[in-house]
């Protein structure tokens, strides 16, 4: 089963999803007027997307129907899906692939979004595709965390590189390069610690990682992934201001989308920050860590839900 | 500070509403409508943001503007109320079970926090005298249990774990067993996180549930959660008959509306909160303290009630005016000293003024202070008019003659001196900090 199929499933399981609601919204008036309007503000707000993006859309699709005289909803519905895809796509790089190898990924988030898990799946994505990886085990705070990543790394069959809790992340990640180096490795995916992005001294570990990345990987492709919870609100954006401020940011994985979430918030950060979406959880299993498409993703917003 | 981000919102839209004379009711829609983007931007529920500003502006249309507060006031108020009604009316404590042990189960999606919240708790009740026992039940995300045994570690407690392969539900009951052996007092089970369309899961927590009559269910939700919430909570509301809520990560500087819409959709309490990474990062929900904090008003309205009966208005107004333009002199520091004996301690003012840190107040002593103003008053009547207005042409002479008239010393004078110019340092930096807050005149709340 694909993703989208997947994706569609999962938006089914939920009663009120933006789906049905937009797709309401569009089947039952038959007119543009104000109420129109307001209620694809609530269907928008609803799922995550903001107040300020949704102003943002409905501002460009109330101009746009104005220019462009639209006068049905079904048109209105495609200005739309066009809008959210102009946000999307514009001026961004969607895929993981790396432009050239070795290359390192940095994986970053505040606590409990499934970054470990993340790196789990996109090891084995990355796998499948024929690199050869290395996982290294960064987050020296979080109890237990280097097991569970090591965990991962024998079920997808790659190698780890760890130390023991608490010891020195940066360390960790100095010894992932050699290794990556002298192992001749494609891709070497690093974990760090799940971080409230509020907490400084934990930024600055951060700030230290990134360096030892530039200086000893200065021969790598180097991307940092922030990953998003799809249940994570207004505060995602927040987030992504403050990785920003330590590393650059050059794309999200979004994880948990299989829930009734809708994730909105990647709409406007990609509005806002202009940081693409690569990947997407959308299930529990090994495979379920996808490429994102946003063309499926806005259409699966406004598909029907049966 | 977990609500700051909506407290600024709050205040910046009543800062309209304060100074206006008369309340109209398109006064009161406009300012709903900044409460309603500002709830929103909290990741407060839409559907909750609506029902709240319903009755919010319901109430504030229909009521007369109370005698004693401005219009501007009175619409914190019924906000405030509100607030409080909506997160529940009091806190809520855990329901100690009198036939040990009591068992508390927790519940919620992946990444909330559960396990971290277990030895949180368990630390809470070790440190009320109690003995706790952590059940590892979670045997199916990889480290889980592990993680509960270093957790339980570092603080003490005994983890009780039976691997991953067998069922968490034989894991729950066995725990039961034994803790009644061991003369454990809370069993605290952390469960599996999964998603809440997660039929099997739910099967599981339901099977758990009925196995060992827990006699807390509580939902750990990430404060940072958006908009679904609602389908969360309702879901594990549903499925679990929740007994209350506890929300984690407040310590961010997200904004927490999740504990709005989690309270108003399942009508369960909220009972604690995380606050930080340390093990011992645990706070009781105060509801009230937390709508306090929400309307960023400290506790703003006894502060008014307080104030409108003690003060002259009149007064207070010229006295806000020579603040402004630092006509301030010793003859109203004196005035303004008789009129703050009125509203009761300093110690107790100075609390409920908005904006202050309370917890920087402990190293102020208070009752040295308010022997030292008795002291003040008799020196400061003892001057002269002019020496009141104008202290500088306080020579040594009369410096002399200032400390005989009032029965102290002459280094008490120059004390008090030297106090007048730390207050009015004093006020600068109260207008300073509210500077910083809104970027606007610091006026004081009573002085409307």
């Amino acid at each position: 089963m694909g993703w989208f199929e997947k994706l569609k499933e999962s938006l089914a399981k939920t009663r009120d999803n933006l789906t049905q609601k937009v797709e309401a919204i569009f089947s039952f008036t038959t007119q543009i007027d104000e109420e129109f309007y307001e209620e694809l503000e609530e269907a928008l707000i609803m799922s995550d997307v903001g107040v300020k993006t949704t102003q943002h859309i409905i501002e460009t699709l109330r101009k746009n129907i104005k220019d462009k005289k639209i006068s049905t909803p079904d048109k209105a519905k495609e200005e739309l899906k066009n809008i959210i895809l102009d946000i999307m796509k514009k001026d961004k790089n969607l895929s993981i692939i790396p432009g050239f190898l070795p290359a390192v990924f940095m994986v970053v988030g505040v606590n409990g979004v499934g970054k470990t898990t993340s790196i789990g799946k996109l090891a084995y994505y990355f796998k499948n595709k024929g690199y050869k990886v290395l996982l290294a085990a960064g987050d020296t705070f979080r109890a237990a965390a280097i097991d569970q990543l090591e965990v991962w790394s024998q079920r997808v069959g790659v190698e780890i590189i760890k130390q023991s809790e608490g010891s020195d992340p940066a360390a960790v990640i100095f010894d992932a390069i050699q290794a990556a180096k002298s192992r001749k490795v494609d891709i070497l995916i690093c974990d760090t610690a799940g971080r409230l992005h509020n907490k400084r001294n934990l930024m600055e570990e951060l700030r230290k990682i990134n360096r030892v990345i530039e200086k000893e990987g200065s021969n790598f492709y180097k991307e940092t992934l922030l990953v998003l919870d799809a249940t994570t609100g207004q505060n995602a954006l927040f987030q992504a201001k403050e990785f920003l401020e330590v590393s650059d940011v050059n794309g999200i994985v979004l994880t948990k989308l299989d829930g009734t979430a809708k994730g909105g918030i990647v709409i406007g950060i990609s509005n806002e920050l202009n940081i693409p979406v690569k990947m997407i959880g959308v299930g529990e299993g090994i495979d379920d860590l996808q490429e994102f498409d946003p063309e499926m993703f806005v259409e699966a917003l406004f598909e029907t839900v049966k | 500070m977990a609500f700051e981000g909506l407290t600024q919102k709050l205040q910046e839209t009543f800062r309209k509403l304060r100074g206006k004379g008369k309340l109209t009711e398109k006064d009161v829609k406009e300012a709903m409508r900044e409460v309603k983007l500002a709830l929103l931007e909290a990741d407060v529920n839409y559907k909750v943001v609506k029902d709240f500003v319903n009755s919010v502006t319901e109430r504030a249309i229909g009521q007369e503007v109370m005698e004693s507060l401005t219009p501007g006031q009175h619409v914190i108020k019924i906000v405030h109320e509100e607030l409080v009604n909506l997160m529940g009316a009091k806190e809520s404590k855990i329901n100690i079970s009198p036939k040990p042990p009591t068992v508390i189960m927790l519940v919620g999606l992946q990444g909330a926090g559960k396990t971290t919240m277990a030895a949180k708790l368990a630390l809470h009740f070790k440190r009320n005298n109690k003995h706790p026992l952590l059940v590892a039940a979670d045997v199916y995300r990889p480290a889980a249990i592990k993680q509960l045994q270093i957790l339980g570690g570092q603080i003490d407690i005994p983890v009780f774990a039976l691997g991953d392969k067998i069922s968490p539900i034989d894991i729950a009951k066995a725990s039961i067993e034994y803790a009644k052996k061991n003369a454990r007092d809370i069993v605290i089970i952390d469960t599996a996180g999964r998603l809440h369309v997660d039929e099997d899961l739910m099967l599981e927590l339901e099977s758990i549930k009925k196995e060992v009559e827990p006699n807390e269910i509580l939902l750990v939700v990430d404060a940072m959660t958006g908009q679904d919430a609602v389908n969360v909570a309702e879901s594990f509301n549903q499925r679990l008959d929740i007994t209350g809520v506890i929300l984690t990560k407040l310590d961010g500087d997200t904004r927490g509306g999740a504990a709005l819409s989690v309270k108003a959709i399942t009508g369960k309490p909220i009972k604690f909160v995380g606050i930080g990474e340390k093990l011992s990062d645990l706070e009781i929900f105060y509801p009230d303290r937390m709508a306090s904090r929400i309307l960023g008003m400290g506790d703003i309205l006894t502060l008014i009630e307080k104030a409108q009966q003690a003060i002259d208005e009149k007064k207070a107004l010229e006295m806000q005016q020579k603040l402004e333009k630092q006509e301030f002199t010793l003859e109203d520091f004196l005035e303004q000293m008789q009129q703050m004996k009125k509203l009761g301690s300093l110690k107790d003012l100075i609390r409920m003024i908005p904006g202050i840190d309370v917890s920087k107040l402990n190293d102020i002593d208070f009752e040295e202070n308010e022997r030292e103003m008795v002291k003040i008053e008799a020196i400061i009547k003892s001057m002269t008019k002019e020496e009141r207005r104008n202290p500088s042409i306080i020579n040594s002479s009369r410096k002399k003659r200032i400390a005989k008239g009032s029965g102290t010393s002459i280094q008490d004078v120059n004390k008090l001196l030297n106090n007048f110019e730390q207050a009015r340092k004093m006020i600068k930096q109260f207008s300073d900090i509210q500077k910083h807050m809104k970027k606007g005149k610091f006026k004081f709340p009573f002085f409307k």
